[in-house]
């Protein structure tokens, strides 16, 4: 049963690669759709970075359905490992001077990064998850080098909630104001390709890239909860 | 040569989700089916970028005046694979998670000795 199982798997795995060679060549470039989106970003969202305006832009519903999903992860890991029983003893070992060094010069760089990051979304590659996930590795060093120093839960509690009632005010906002649909861009585009621009993008992506940086830093803390 | 040279992108994606598939089935420890998922997904990922690929292309940024909408790489699959890499890591963070408590639970990682486990 179980060799059956495998042959069939790999058997459709197999012509799926061989529709994709033979019907899709390589270096075609856009779709339809994203000539589409490439043609029309300027005048729609006023962003320069078109993967950001179709993130948040043209499929914002769709990224707070992701964010849903990273909320629930959170959830799910905090409620898993929170009624874990009989705690093994481990034996830690001590940092070492250089880790213990790094952590404190590298911490406030690396969260000064991830803001870059986020706050620059609309104009440089990048955005609101990946400048969460820098500000969450940042948070991480902190585990690792300062020895027992840890982040307070309800102030993280606070910032993701933040984030994500701003990511949720700002939409529901738009229904009330400008075009009236759930998350249109009622601010003023602003001058294309400075940091002011796009309307809510910038605004949704503080949002997200606090959300995110919060929430990973919870399921790090809830990880390393027993060391 | 010239059929390596076009599709590299498409091989490696290809031999990424391959040796996915071949720690997914054939490893027993949980911890090794875990990484066999996220190498599998990291496959998926690089064949979506590299469909939307066009030669000599550059980045969908309008960063600087002279660039045209026409010479750019395609945003859609882009955008796409940001949400399935947002997924992933949350897919992942999960999944080690039960993985930690089955662990504590069954007091073994290998999936051939967990009793209650039918297959």
């Amino acid at each position: 049963m179980r060799t059956f199982i495998v042959i069939l798997l790999l058997a459709v795995t197999c012509l799926g690669i061989y529709s994709v060679l033979v019907h899709i060549p390589f270096g075609t470039g856009p779709s339809e759709t994203g000539t589409h989106y490439l043609a029309n970003t300027r005048s729609d969202t006023g962003a320069s970075n078109a993967v950001t305006a179709v993130v948040v832009g043209y499929r914002g519903f769709d990224t707070l359905g992701e964010v849903t999903v990273l909320f629930l992860t959170a959830m799910g890991v905090g409620a898993v490992l929170a009624t874990l029983q009989n705690r093994e003893k481990r034996s830690i070992e001590k940092a070492s001077l250089i880790l213990t060094a790094a952590c404190r010069f590298l911490f406030p760089l690396t969260l000064l990064f991830g803001a870059y990051i986020f706050l620059h979304g609309h104009l440089t590659p990048g955005g609101g998850f990946q400048g969460g996930a820098v500000i969450a590795s940042g948070f991480l060093l902190v585990y690792l080098g300062c020895h027992g120093r840890r982040i307070s839960r309800p102030a993280s509690k606070v910032f993701e909630s933040a984030g994500g009632l701003l990511f949720v005010g700002i939409g529901l906002a738009g229904l009330y104001v400008g075009s009236r649909f759930f998350l249109s861009n009622f601010l003023p585009a602003g001058e294309f390709n400075t940091l002011l621009s796009a309307g809510i993008i910038p605004v949704i992506y503080i949002g997200v890239g606090i959300k995110v940086g919060a929430e990973l830093t919870g399921i790090i803390d809830r990880m390393m909860e027993d060391t | 040569m010239t059929f390596l040279q076009n599709y590299i992108y498409y091989i490696a994606s290809f031999g990424l989700v391959l040796t996915g598939l071949y720690i997914i089935m054939v490893k027993k420890n949980l911890i090794k089916v875990i990484l066999g998922i996220s190498i599998l997904e990291t496959g998926v990922n690089v064949f979506l970028i590299s469909l939307g690929y066009q030669e000599n292309g550059t980045a969908p940024i309008f960063s600087r005046i002279g660039l045209s909408a026409n010479r750019m790489t395609d945003p859609v699959p882009q955008a796409l694979v940001l949400t399935a890499i947002v997924i992933g890591l949350a897919v992942l963070a999960l999944a080690l998670t039960l993985a930690i408590r089955a662990y504590r639970y069954f007091g073994t990682l290998n999936l051939m000795k967990i009793k209650d486990q039918k297959w």
